[in-house]
């Protein structure tokens, strides 16, 4: 009996030690990924004496003189956050759009009709989804050239009509929450194919389209190597091809200019990210599982 | 009757897929292909679009895939583009694995996973381009974060230049690579615990099976799919980084951070305008990519879809002998 309980005060200890290790690197972690943003925040704020005497001080001496100074630093040189927050914005919204609708009508064409190719069609979307960007760089960019579009926003937009990634899910999403009867009942009501699509289909998918198009804009925001390529006029560049403009020699001393920048940069995608990380999280976790 | 009013809704099908259809052939199909003629041509210089074969201009057919594949520089970027994956992946997956273990245990119930999460996950969606341009900073010499640290710590010590040595440049682009996955890997796999039957887990415990075994017997089993759905599109990831290094160290400290997709578009775009050279490179990108993703697809295939496809393939077959 004794030795029972002494058994179960060990195992009740052990569970308290395992508690406390996991607390303890979680919160590690937690750190680790605070620190580099909190450092860039902070740093936002000093002027470059200060960032040279220490990048860890959290404050400084006159924090709004010193940012007022370095966002003019950062506008008197080729970065322009205003114009870079406008063409990311430009691009991530319609490629978004683009993206989730055209990928959702793909997507039913896929599940709601029985027809000849759809096997291979379906099939294809999968195989394409492995072609890398690179493979096509040299094409693409040699045709966007020839037609002289090559600081043409659209050249950037304009693709996503064909995302096979997103379709995949989107089928993935339609073959478990598609009931064709509803969509046969609107037959016998006497509405077309089209707008069945858009007036029914489109309504029920609403969740898949929430998430899918969180990621669409993510990535479509943050994309770098096809603007670095295409997009030479100043009038144009995004955000992400502006930042890559902060490592350069133009702003070698600046550094608390730089760190400023960095933060422009960042900061629409955690506010974004402060009011949707819940769906966030679980968007990501319902693509990994297998309906 | 019945089978008449398929046949018309079947045009729909084809309807709807157009626009998908016409923006992939001049989107990509038409890009790759002419990317792969490229290979084999004398494309070169700025806003040339004049090209012959090679053998008209007397040259090997395959001479751009040679000069690609006895190129030094190429051989340094395959490799750093493979070791940065390796050291990212491997912590990845490994603390991935760790929290989700953690974090799905019912025995110990953790408070404040949601809340960890959603740290775990925000590098993720923080532009590449600006991580790797911060931890550039962050790794400054002499001036940096790191350094301040370091001198913090111990003052005789004097700050140490990261970015001039080859090794620290690779290991600091995989922790960046690492930083802004391993949330994402651990989301999904967590998804993955939680979709696994309780019953399965009470019956571990109920057999006296520890956390331990629990985990290894059972739950790693239940989500091999997951794992190694996260390898592919990894490995395609990693296989394809550009931003990160790109931008961290760019083909200083002796192209210790140069990777193939680095290499490719400093083939076309960064002076040199070898449009040839660069085609010929992602083609064999291309393959290897191909190549491995068939390779793990296969594995990763689900065998019960497959089968279950078949016995409808048969029985479909059996009902049309049957009319």
């Amino acid at each position: 009996m004794s030795d029972n309980t002494v058994k179960m005060s060990s195992i009740r200890r052990n569970e308290i030690i395992l508690k406390v290790v996991i607390y303890i690197v979680s919160i590690i972690f937690s750190i680790m990924t605070l620190f580099p943003f909190v450092i860039m925040f902070a740093n936002s704020f000093k002027s470059t004496v200060e960032v040279q005497q220490s990048t860890l001080a959290l404050w400084s001496a006159h924090p709004f003189a010193n940012l007022a100074k370095n966002w003019h630093v950062i506008n008197s040189k080729d970065f322009h956050p205003f114009t870079g927050l406008l063409n990311s914005f430009i691009i991530s919204t319609c490629s978004t759009i683009l993206n989730v609708y055209f990928s959702s009508l793909t997507a039913y064409a896929i599940t709601a009709y029985e027809w000849k190719l759809r096997d291979a069609f379906s099939g294809m979307i999968i195989a394409v989804m492995m072609i890398p960007t690179t493979v096509t760089t040299i094409g693409f960019y040699q045709m966007v050239y020839k037609l002289g579009l090559t600081n043409n926003l659209s050249m950037l937009i304009i693709p996503s009509i064909a995302a096979p990634m997103t379709v995949f899910f989107m089928r993935q999403y339609l073959q478990a929450n598609l009931a064709m009867e509803i969509v046969q009942s609107a037959r016998i009501d006497g509405a077309g194919e089209f707008r069945i699509f858009n007036q029914i289909v489109v309504p029920l998918m609403k969740p898949a389209i929430a998430t899918q198009a969180i990621f669409a804009y993510v990535g479509s925001w943050n994309n770098l190597f096809m603007p670095l390529i295409l997009l030479t006029d100043k009038t144009k560049k995004t955000l992400p091809v502006m930042v890559s403009l902060l490592n350069g020699d133009i702003y070698k001393t600046e550094y608390g200019a730089i760190y400023l920048g960095l933060f422009i940069t960042v900061l629409p995608l955690i506010v974004v990210y402060a009011f949707l990380s819940k769906y966030i999280v679980e968007g990501v976790a319902l693509g990994g599982v297998k309906s | 009757m019945r089978n008449k009013k398929i046949v018309d809704y079947a045009k729909f099908g084809y309807l709807f897929s157009i626009p998908f259809i016409l923006s992939f052939c001049i989107f990509t199909l038409y890009p790759v292909i002419y990317t792969f003629v490229i290979g084999f041509t004398n494309l070169k210089g700025a806003g040339n679009t004049e090209w012959q074969f090679l053998p008209s201009v007397g040259k090997n057919l395959f001479q751009n895939f040679i000069d690609v594949l006895t190129s030094k520089t190429f051989h340094k970027a395959f490799r750093n583009t493979w070791i940065i994956w390796i050291i990212n992946f491997i912590p990845q997956l490994g603390f991935a694995l760790l929290f989700t273990a953690w974090f799905t245990d019912k025995r110990t119930k953790v408070k404040g996973t949601g809340l960890f999460k959603i740290l775990f996950y925000m590098p993720n969606i923080i532009t590449a381009a600006t991580m790797a341009i911060l931890f550039n900073k962050l790794f400054g010499y002499p001036k940096g974060a790191i350094n301040d640290i370091i001198i913090l710590l111990n003052p005789a010590k004097g700050a140490y230049n990261f970015n001039a040595h080859e090794w620290p440049v690779k290991l600091i682009i995989a922790f960046v690579q690492f930083f802004q996955w391993y949330g994402n890997t651990m989301v999904y796999l967590i998804a993955g615990v939680i979709g696994i039957s309780p019953e399965v887990f009470e019956a571990a415990e109920i057999d006296g099976a520890n956390r331990v075994q629990t985990f290894f017997k059972i739950t790693i089993p239940c989500i091999r799919q997951i794992m190694l759905f996260t390898l592919v599109t990894s490995l395609i990831g990693g296989l394809n980084m550009f931003d990160i290094p790109q931008l961290y160290i760019g083909t200083d400290a002796n192209n210790a951070g140069l990777t193939t997709n680095m290499y490719i578009r400093n083939q076309a775009f960064s002076g040199s305008y070898m449009y040839n050279r660069s085609a010929a490179a992602s083609v064999i990108l291309f393959i290897i990519i191909v190549a491995l993703s068939s390779i793990l697809f296969y594995i990763l295939r689900d065998k019960d879809e497959a089968k279950l496809k078949k016995l409808k393939k048969q029985e479909l077959r059996a009902a049309k002998k049957g009319f």
